[in-house]
């Protein structure tokens, strides 16, 4: 289909080749213009955020709504709570995720599609279904309001999304290299740790940085397993913003905006990478 | 001779499998995570179905009453809402992602400039916490600040605030949930396309296709894998939807997992009832997925 655009020569292509910039641009627009209009609103004074009709250029802008939200104990305490969560839930993850991942990539056994189907079953769990018995199992041990309720749950339903990318990494590295190290008379253990894992270091990356955007967007569980301010992520603690900051609006504005920010970075450093990564199991499945 | 050996390999088949080394580490190296999966998440499932059968409370399981709370649950206004609501929210949600995010991988499935910048502005969206795109979109459909309500009153869309109607509510999250989740569609129909050799088109041209017959004879029928696939995640996503309705309506949306988490969690009062919608929507998501991969004919296979 491309091509039969393409081909267009002359007028007729310039004018098809303005169309389609003109069609890209505005899809980007449409994909950037949330984060631009409330970064707008986070950057304004009071009086110019209620002004109507709705004012489109910033006067000088000012920095008092991250002041405001960067002052609450609370907002720096459920930065940090995220960056943990989402950071322990990553490693836990990559470590299990591709032991698993190298097994079932490599290694010959027969009930790999039972394995692979359990795998994806848990993908598609609804997890809301279970938030009750791990309540109550939780409180039973203790584990409700610290970290690890939270994370244990993250775990479960990033696995994965880990090893069904690490998978699809794995399979692509060559298989002479092991074999090599195996006539050099290495275990398989030996083989995983001395060649595949370096090898795999990028596919590995690009699984941590997916792993960890999964475990710092997580809602449910946080806010079923979380309610003290100690430890609730930034996925909790922004909504109830709303009651905190009834009618600062740009306050609200300005936590969305910071909550954002590091993910916005990470996608545009990596963009080739995790659009590799997210599309390698799904195409290739 | 062609019944003894298979008797051997049909006892024997676990003792080889161990016997054998590679596929001992093999197992070795999968269980922890196996293991890890099934105990949070198959002994929870078995609990709540348990418990959906007791007049339960969040401190004791109570006496067995049967399908009583199912049925007081399918009674129940605030049930029948959240199902309607997640049905039509599904649906129209997926077939737009769908169409548009179709229409956009053809679009830009060729080589041009500026396509880094554009990738990344796809993922943007995408890479968003689903809360913190519902709590900023709020914020753009409010009242008194924002530029959609704004907008769209100026215009004379809309007669009331968005935030204080059901129907608008629900038309706005399903506003917002295909700005998310469009460009992963995207990317993966754009995969899929890019794995369909050009020479397929070429071919097709030559004998005098039209754009239309090679878009339904060929483009179809090879993309039909990943459209399956992507329908399938984005549906089985849809259908569990909390986090967005939670949080832009503020609580006022119903949805299958609000109604859970309110029961169960919020008033406990509807405890047993929460945990009768907990099963319902594990059953009925099981089903869905069941329908994909064997009514649709989805390849599921790892294998290479």
């Amino acid at each position: 289909m491309a091509s039969a655009t393409a081909s267009g020569s002359g007028s007729k292509g310039n004018f098809n080749m303005v169309l389609f910039y003109v069609f890209l641009i505005g899809f980007v627009l449409v994909s950037l213009f949330p984060l631009l209009w409330v970064f707008k609103m986070s950057i304004v004074t009071r009086s110019d955020l209620f002004q109507s009709p709705v004012t489109t250029l910033v006067a000088p802008p000012i920095a008092d709504s991250y002041n405001t939200i960067f002052a609450n104990p609370d907002f720096r305490r459920a930065l940090l709570n995220s960056t943990i969560i989402a950071g322990i839930t990553t490693i836990i993850c990559l470590f299990f995720g591709a032991i698993a991942a190298y097994a079932i990539a490599r290694l010959r056994f027969r009930l790999k599609s039972v394995v692979m189907t359990t795998i994806l079953a848990i993908s598609f769990f609804p997890a809301v279904a279970i938030i009750a018995p791990l309540f109550l199992l939780f409180s039973k041990v203790g584990l409700i309001n610290t970290y690890w309720s939270v994370i244990i749950t993250d775990v479960v339903f990033a696995l994965p999304l880990t090893i069904w990318i690490l998978v699809s990494f794995f399979k692509e590295l060559p298989k002479d290299l092991e074999e090599a190290a195996r006539v050099d008379g290495a275990t398989t253990i030996q083989a995983f740790r001395k060649v595949i894992v370096p090898l795999a270091e990028p596919g590995v990356f690009t699984t941590a940085i997916l792993t960890f955007i999964f475990a710092w967007n997580e809602f449910l569980f946080a806010a079923t397993f979380l309610f003290d301010a100690s430890t609730q992520p930034v996925t909790v603690a922004i909504p109830n913003f709303a009651t905190v900051y009834t009618v600062d609006y740009g306050a609200q504005a300005a936590a969305s905006v910071v909550v954002t920010i590091p993910l916005v970075i990470l996608v545009l450093i990596f963009q080739r990478r995790i659009v590799s990564g997210l599309t390698a199991g799904a195409v290739k499945g | 001779m062609t019944t003894a050996p298979r008797e051997k390999k049909r006892g024997g088949w676990l003792k080889e499998e161990f016997g054998n080394p590679e596929r001992r580490t093999a197992y070795y190296m999968v269980l922890p995570a196996l293991l890890i999966i099934m105990i949070v998440a198959v002994y929870p499932v078995l609990n709540s179905i348990w418990l959906s059968l007791h007049a339960a409370t969040i401190t004791a399981t109570g006496e067995f009453v049967g399908f009583e709370n199912y049925v007081e649950m399918f009674g129940n206004d605030d049930f029948i809402s959240g199902l309607k609501n997640t049905v039509i929210f599904t649906v129209v949600s997926v077939f737009f992602e769908f169409i548009i995010g179709l229409g956009i991988a053809l679009a830009i499935n060729r080589a041009f400039r500026g396509r880094g910048l554009v990738r990344a502005a796809v993922l943007v969206p995408w890479a968003f916490p689903t809360v913190i795109s519902a709590a900023m979109w709020r914020l753009m459909f409010q009242d008194q600040i924002g530029v959609i309500n704004y907008v769209a009153n100026g215009i004379g869309l809309i007669s009331e605030p968005i935030l204080s109607d059901a129907t608008l509510l629900l038309i706005g999250s399903i506003l917002v949930d295909v700005w998310k989740t469009t460009p992963f569609m995207a990317l993966l129909l754009l995969a899929g396309l890019q794995t369909i050799p050009g020479e397929v088109y070429e071919a097709a041209r030559v004998d005098g296709a039209n754009v239309l017959q090679r878009f339904f004879q060929i483009t179809m029928p090879l993309l039909k894998s990943t459209i399956l696939v992507a329908v399938l995640f984005r549906t089985m996503d849809s259908y569990r939807v909390f986090d967005l309705f939670w949080v832009m309506s503020n609580r006022q949306l119903e949805s299958l997992s609000t109604f859970v988490y309110q029961g169960v969690r919020i008033s406990q009062l509807q405890f047993a009832q929460g945990n009768a919608a907990a099963v319902f929507i594990f059953v009925t998501a099981f089903l869905l997925a069941l329908f994909f991969i064997y009514g649709l004919g989805m390849q599921t296979s790892t294998e290479d």
